[in-house]
C-alpha cells in the first residue's frame, strides 16, 4: 500500500477539527505562553529597593562615611549589618541575609589621597540577577556623587582625575548574570516543551483510551500517515506559540530580536519536531492519559532544571552537565539566546544545531520502531 | 464449490501466559452470514481483531480474501469493514465529518456524493451537523454500520453490532445484512441473541478460547444428540438445584415457567423425573432441542475440560 496524501490530509483535518472543539486544550495553547511570559516577565521586571547590605569598613573617615551614606541614599541599598571580617560577610551572603557585602579596604582614604586608586569590593548575590541589577548599575552614579561632594579643599585636584577609586563587583552564584533577557528565549523553549510533549502524548493516548484508535487502525492507514497526521497540527501550534512569545517580548518588554527571525523559526521547528517525537514516543508506551501525563512531567522537569533555563549551565556539576547534553532544550536554549540576544548567525549556532538534529533523527527512529500499527 | 472468504487455521492468541484464543480453525464461505457465538470473555473480539490485522496472532496462519493475515494486514483492511463492539467513531466530530473522514481514509473517489447518499439512506441528513457523541445508542449503531460499508468492503466483521438495540431496529438491521449478503458480501457477526444466531447461514461456537462446534443451526443442534423434555410443576428452581450435579443431565434451563432438561438418554431423564414426580407435582412432554440448549450443553462441556 502506497503513502497517501489524501489520507494524511484527512487525518490532519480531523485533528484540527477536534482541537477546535476542545476548548480546554485550545485555551492552554494560547494562554500558556501568555501567562508564562507575564508571570516571568513582570515578576522579574520589578525594581526592588532597600536590599539588605553588610558593610566591612575598618577605615572610618569622612570619605568612607560619605560612600556608605551615598549607598544608603540611593534607596537601593539598606545597610543592615556592620561587620568586621570577610568570613562573616560570606556567611551572611550564603544564608541570604544580605544581598550585598561592601568591603572597604584598610587605609582606603589615605590611599585615595596618595592617588593609589584603591578598590572597593562589592559582592553581590546574583541568584536573582534582576533583583540586584538596578542596584549594581546605580553604583557609578553614587561614586561620582561622592567624589563631587567630598573632594574639596586641598584634595580638590582628585576630582578631576578619572577615578580616584573604583568599585569592583563580584557576582556570586550566578556568574553568567542571568537577566530577564535571558529568560525570554528560555520561555520559548519551555512553552514549546510543555505543549509539544504533553499534548502529543495526550492526543494519542486519548484516542486509545476512548477506543477510537481501534477504529482508526481497522482502516488502511500507514504508520507514517498516522504519525505525521497526528503531529502536524502541533507543529503549527508550536510555531504560533513562538510567535506569541516573540511579539509579547517585543511589545511588552521591549526585548529586541537581534538575529535573523527566520533562522529562529527554523531552529524552533527542529526543536518542536523533537518535542513531538518525545510526546509520540511516550504515547506508544503509556497505557492511559494519566500515565502519559506522568511521563511527560518526567521529561519536562529535567529540561527545566538541568538545561540552563533556571540555573546557569556552568554552575552544574559535571555529571549533571553530561546528562544535560542529552536534553534537547540545552541546545535550543543556546540557539535561541544566541539569535535573540546576541544576533548569532547560522555559523554561530551550528555547533548547537547539529546535536539537536542528531537527537531528532535518533528519536524519530526509536519512535518509528516503538510504534505499532496494531492494538497489541 | 463455494469460495472461502476467510480461512484461518490453528489461530492462537496469548496475552502474557494466558491463552485467550486456542487453536481455532474457521472457514467462512463467500457471501454467507456467519455467526460467531460464545459466552463473555470467550475470545470473540480477540479473534475478530486478528482477522483484520488489529492483533498479531501468537501462532497460526490464515487468509482473508487470499491475503495473509500476518503479512498483508493493510491490504486486508482496505477490503474489510470492521464494526467494533464498543462504538468507536469520534464523538467530537459531526455525523458528516465522521463519514467524510472514513471516505477519505479509504480514498473513495466520489467521497462527497457517497457521504450524501449514506446520510439520506440513514435518515440522518437533517442531523448531519450534530455531534456524534450526542446521538442515541441506536443511531450510533446505524451510523457505525453505514460507515463501515461506505467503502464497499468484500467482508464485514461485526462485533455484537446489535447489543442494546431495540427489537424493531434489530430486525431492520438484520434485513439489511440479508440484503448485503445477497449482493455477495461475506459477513461474520458475533452475537449473544439466539434469534440472530438462527438467521445465520452458519455458526461457530467458542468457549474459553476453544472452538466447540461449527455448522448450520441444525447441524449444531443435531451434533449434540440431545433429547429435551419440557417439565412443568411446583418449585422448579428447587428441582433445578437438586438435579444440577446430575451427570446424566447435559443442560438445563428455566424457560417461561418450565424447566427444560436435556440429556443424551431420554429414558434416563424420564426415570429421574419419575422419582420426584410426586414431590414437585411434575408433568412433562417432549420438546425439540433449541439452539440455546445446545449452547448451554457446549458451555458445560467446555467448563468440564
Ligand atoms: N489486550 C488484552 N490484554 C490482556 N487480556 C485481554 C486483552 N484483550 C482481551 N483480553 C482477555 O481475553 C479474553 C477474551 O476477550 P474477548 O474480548 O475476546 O472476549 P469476547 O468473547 O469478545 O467477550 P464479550 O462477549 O464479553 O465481548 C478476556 O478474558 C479478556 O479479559
Ligand atoms: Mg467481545
Amino acid at each position: 500500500m502506497h503513502f497517501s496524501w489524501q489520507r494524511l490530509i484527512a487525518i490532519i483535518k480531523k485533528e484540527f477539527i477536534q482541537l477546535k472543539r476542545d476548548r480546554g486544550t485550545l485555551g492552554m495553547i494560547i494562554m500558556l505562553p501568555i501567562i508564562q511570559l507575564l508571570l516571568f516577565g513582570y515578576a522579574i521586571n520589578t525594581d526592588p529597593k532597600d536590599l539588605p547590605t553588610a558593610v566591612i569598613s575598618e577605615n572610618n573617615t569622612f570619605l568612607t562615611r560619605s560612600i556608605i551614606t551615598g549607598l544608603q541614599n540611593s534607596e537601593y541599598f539598606k545597610i543592615t549589618h556592620h561587620i568586621s571580617s570577610d568570613k562573616q560577610g560570606d556567611e551572611l551572603l550564603r544564608q541570604g541575609q544580605v544581598f550585598f557585602v561592601v568591603s572597604i579596604p584598610d587605609n582606603f582614604t589615605q590611599n585615595v589621597i596618595r592617588g593609589e586608586k584603591p578598590e572597593i569590593l562589592l559582592q553581590a548575590d546574583a541568584t536573582d540577577p534582576t533583583a540586584i541589577s538596578s542596584a549594581v548599575s546605580s553604583l557609578n552614579g553614587i561614586i561620582n556623587k561622592v567624589i563631587q561632594e567630598n573632594m574639596k579643599g586641598n584634595i580638590a585636584y582628585l576630582k578631576n582625575k578619572p577615578s580616584s577609586f573604583s568599585i569592583i563587583v563580584h557576582k556570586l552564584y550566578n556568574p553568567e548574570g542571568f537577566t530577564r533577557y535571558n529568560i525570554i528565549p528560555g520561555l520559548i523553549g519551555l512553552v514549546l516543551i510543555l505543549t509539544g510533549v504533553m499534548m502529543t502524548a495526550l492526543a494519542i493516548t486519548r484516542e486509545r483510551e476512548r477506543g477510537t484508535m481501534e477504529n482508526l487502525l481497522s482502516m488502511p492507514v500507514k504508520p507514517l500517515e498516522i504519525m505525521i497526521g497526528k503531529i502536524m497540527p502541533f507543529v503549527f501550534i508550536g510555531l504560533f506559540q513562538v510567535g506569541i512569545v516573540l511579539l509579547m517580548a517585543y511589545f511588552l518588554f521591549s526585548i529586541p530580536i537581534l538575529g535573523n527571525i527566520v533562522l529562529l523559526f527554523l531552529c524552533s521547528l527542529v526543536f518542536i519536531v523533537c518535542n513531538l517525537a518525545i510526546g509520540f514516543l511516550i504515547s506508544t508506551i503509556a497505557k492511559n492519559q494519566t500515565q502519559a501525563l506522568q511521563m511527560s512531567v518526567f521529561v519536562i522537569l529535567p529540561s527545566i532544571v538541568m538545561t540552563g533555563f533556571m540555573f546557569p549551565f556552568q554552575g552544574m556539576p559535571i555529571w549533571a552537565q553530561t546528562i544535560a547534553k542529552c536534553i534537547p532544550l540545552t541546545y535550543f536554549l543556546r540557539i535561541a539566546r544566541g539569535i535573540i540576544l546576541k544576533g548569532a548567525e547560522f555559523i554561530d549556532i551550528f555547533p548547537n544545531l547539529w546535536p539537536l538534529g542528531v537527537i531528532v533523527v535518533f528519536l524519530t527512529i526509536i519512535t518509528m520502531k516503538a510504534y505499532k500499527n496494531t492494538l497489541d | 464449490m463455494t469460495e472461502i472468504a476467510i480461512d484461518v487455521k490453528h489461530l492462537t492468541k496469548k496475552f502474557g501466559t494466558r491463552t485467550v484464543v486456542n487453536n481455532i480453525d474457521i472457514q467462512v464461505p463467500k457471501g454467507k452470514i456467519y455467526g460467531f457465538l460464545g459466552p463473555n470473555g470467550s475470545g470473540k473480539t480477540t479473534t475478530i481483531r486478528m482477522l483484520c490485522g488489529l492483533l498479531t496472532p501468537t501462532s497460526g496462519e490464515g487468509k482473508c480474501l487470499g491475503l495473509d493475515i500476518m503479512k498483508d494486514a493493510l491490504l486486508i483492511r482496505q477490503k474489510v469493514g470492521y464494526m467494533t463492539q464498543k462504538f468507536s467513531f469520534w464523538d467530537d466530530l459531526t455525523v458528516r465529518e465522521n463519514l467524510e473522514f472514513t471516505a477519505q481514509i479509504y480514498e473513495m473517489d466520489n467521497a462527497a456524493e457517497l457521504v450524501d447518499e449514506t446520510l439520506i439512506k440513514l435518515g440522518l441528513k437533517k442531523r448531519e451537523n450534530q455531534l456524534v457523541g450526542t446521538l442515541s445508542g441506536g443511531w450510533k449503531q446505524r451510523l457505525a454500520l453505514s460507515a463501515c460499508i461506505l467503502h464497499k468492503p468484500e467482508i464485514l466483521l461485526l462485533d455484537e453490532p446489535t447489543a442494546g438495540v431495540d427489537p424493531k431496529a434489530r430486525r431492520e438491521f438484520w434485513d439489511e445484512l440479508g440484503r448485503l449478503s445477497d449482493e455477495g458480501m461475506t459477513i461474520l457477526v458475533s452475537t449473544h441473541y439466539m434469534d440472530e444466531a438462527e438467521r445465520c447461514h452458519e455458526l461457530v461456537y467458542i468457549a474459553y478460547g476453544n472452538l466447540m462446534v461449527k455448522g448450520s443451526v441444525n447441524e449444531v443442534i443435531n451434533q449434540t444428540h440431545l433429547k429435551t423434555l419440557e417439565v412443568s410443576g411446583l418449585s422448579l428452581p428447587l428441582l433445578q438445584k437438586q438435579l444440577e450435579q446430575d451427570p446424566e443431565i447435559a443442560a438445563m434451563s428455566l424457560f417461561g415457567g418450565m424447566l427444560r432438561i436435556c440429556g443424551n438418554d431420554e429414558q434416563k431423564l424420564v426415570d429421574k423425573l419419575q422419582n420426584v414426580k410426586k414431590q414437585y407435582s411434575l408433568t412433562w412432554r417432549k420438546s425439540n432441542t433449541y439452539l440455546e440448549d445446545a449452547f448451554i450443553y457446549y458451555l458445560k462441556k467446555a467448563q468440564e475440560n
